[in-house]
């Protein structure tokens, strides 16, 4: 096979598994948001909820949590396909690490920010959304950007579960044209550059977001 | 329906077997953890070498190991490395590819660790007049271990738990031989949540040593001899 070729399918592979981050993303934002914040303010059974949901998708592997809910679910009558699988185990697993994330930045929050907005008298919610998220919003960037990259990175274990992302394309392409010289250091130059790209625009949000707290006075 | 319900006799049928593959991931993750802090530990000394050639490739290798999946790394190594002429067992790719990928992470730890050492001590140790190699095995790294135990630790179970990755070059390890006891008996259920309960269990277990490990070591630093 010509090389233009091989890199033509390796580029079809490549979508799918962007297709794949952008759906497992939000999904992960959302779960560590949600259990995030559950874990700070919740009551205690809630609290105790978002525990577990966090110890065991970060206690577990990635590709267990995969293979547990293509195979497993099943039997207990939930027939999904692949590709909601994957989003589904992709997300939820970075979603528990990116939990830690949101709590880490909203506790580096500096005490005196919450005691001026009670002094202040804002409601709860507005203490959240308008005076301690803008600042740990731009804590978290940083940590949800390497956590972006990471979910790159877990989207080739959906080749497992014979999804044709990247990884898939690269195996069964080598199985086929046995050149696997090119077709696996063309899938890894791949990788590289779309880890680059994300880390440029993560640069780029942090710059922006940061920009805005400036304003404000003091940003410690 | 079948399936259903957790069948208590089968699990204890699989358990055994299980267990007896888990030996096979414990094997991996520990020849993987010894070469990666090896490879952490050449990348971070490389890392501050005096040629500037030097330390910008070695940073865009480690940045390149980082951002690429362990999976094509794997398989990479699998695969490509034959045509080298170097073929090399299931296990011993493994554990080439984990060590690779987790000592690039662990360049960054010990990097920071030696970072962190005061200037004082590579002063007074100049002082002194001991030799590059002294200096960092006497004075620097003693001091240096401590403060990196707890990220080091944690890249070697996340290392752990990327060792299921390794049935993708037929390893016989916990998850694949899960999914050939699933494949045989069309149940994947107690066999799959045996392995993640496994997995949960270990790392459980080996978080705790690691934080009993570093409250134990002394602060002041140690001797290496």
């Amino acid at each position: 096979m010509e090389f233009g070729e091989i890199v033509s399918v390796l580029l079809q592979g490549a979508v799918v598994t962007i297709e794949i981050v952008a759906m497992a993303l939000p999904l992960a934002i959302i779960m560590a948001f949600s259990f995030g914040l559950i874990r700070l303010y919740a009551s205690a059974p809630f609290k105790q909820i978002a525990i577990f949901y966090i110890e065991f998708f970060r206690g577990t592997s990635a590709l267990i949590q995969l293979y547990w809910i293509y195979f497993v679910l099943p039997f207990f009558g939930i027939t999904i396909d692949a590709m909601t699988a994957a989003v589904v185990a992709l997300g939820l697993n970075i979603g528990a690490y990116g939990t830690e994330v949101v709590r880490g930045a909203i506790q580096s929050v500096p005490k005196g920010q919450f005691e001026a907005s009670i002094a202040l008298n804002f409601t709860a919610t507005q203490r959240l959304w308008r005076i301690i998220m803008p600042q740990a919003l731009v804590n978290m960037i940083p940590p949800f950007g390497n956590l972006a990259i990471e979910l790159v990175k877990a989207t080739s274990l959906v080749s497992l579960i014979t999804i044709g992302d990247l990884t898939f394309k690269a195996k069964s392409l080598a199985d086929t044209t046995l050149q696997v010289g090119e077709i696996f250091g063309v899938v890894l130059v791949l990788y590289f550059v779309m880890a680059q790209c994300l880390m440029f625009f993560i640069k780029r949000l942090e710059k922006r977001l940061s920009k805005g707290l400036g304003r404000g006075g003091i940003h410690s | 329906m079948n399936g259903f319900h957790w069948d208590w006799a089968f699990m204890w049928e699989v358990f055994p077997i299980i267990l007896s593959a888990a030996k096979v991931t414990l094997l991996a993750t520990l020849l993987g953890s010894i070469f990666a802090i090896v490879m952490g530990l050449v990348f971070a000394l490389l890392r501050r070498n005096s040629s500037k050639t030097i330390r910008l490739s070695v940073y865009w290798v480690v940045e390149f190991i980082r951002s690429t999946p362990l999976l094509v790394q794997i398989f990479f190594l699998y695969y490509v490395m034959p045509e080298f002429g170097i073929s090399m067992s299931p296990l011993v790719t493994g554990v080439f590819a984990l060590g690779l990928h987790y000592g690039a992470y662990l360049s960054e730890v010990f990097r920071s660790g030696i970072d962190g050492i005061e200037k004082g001590q590579w002063e007074a140790a100049r002082a002194l007049n001991l030799s590059k190699l002294d200096t960092y095995k006497d004075i620097v790294l003693p001091q240096a271990i401590r403060p990196m135990i707890p990220a080091t630790g944690n890249y070697i179970i996340a290392m752990f738990k990327e060792t299921p990755q390794l049935s993708a070059i037929t390893l016989l390890e916990m998850l694949q031989m899960a999914k050939i006891i699933g494949s045989e008996n069309f149940r994947y259920l107690e066999p799959f949540t045996l392995v993640g309960v496994m997995y949960l269990v270990f790392s459980l277990l080996a978080a705790f040593g690691i934080h009993q490990l570093e409250r134990r070591f002394p602060k002041e630093g140690f001797s290496l001899k």
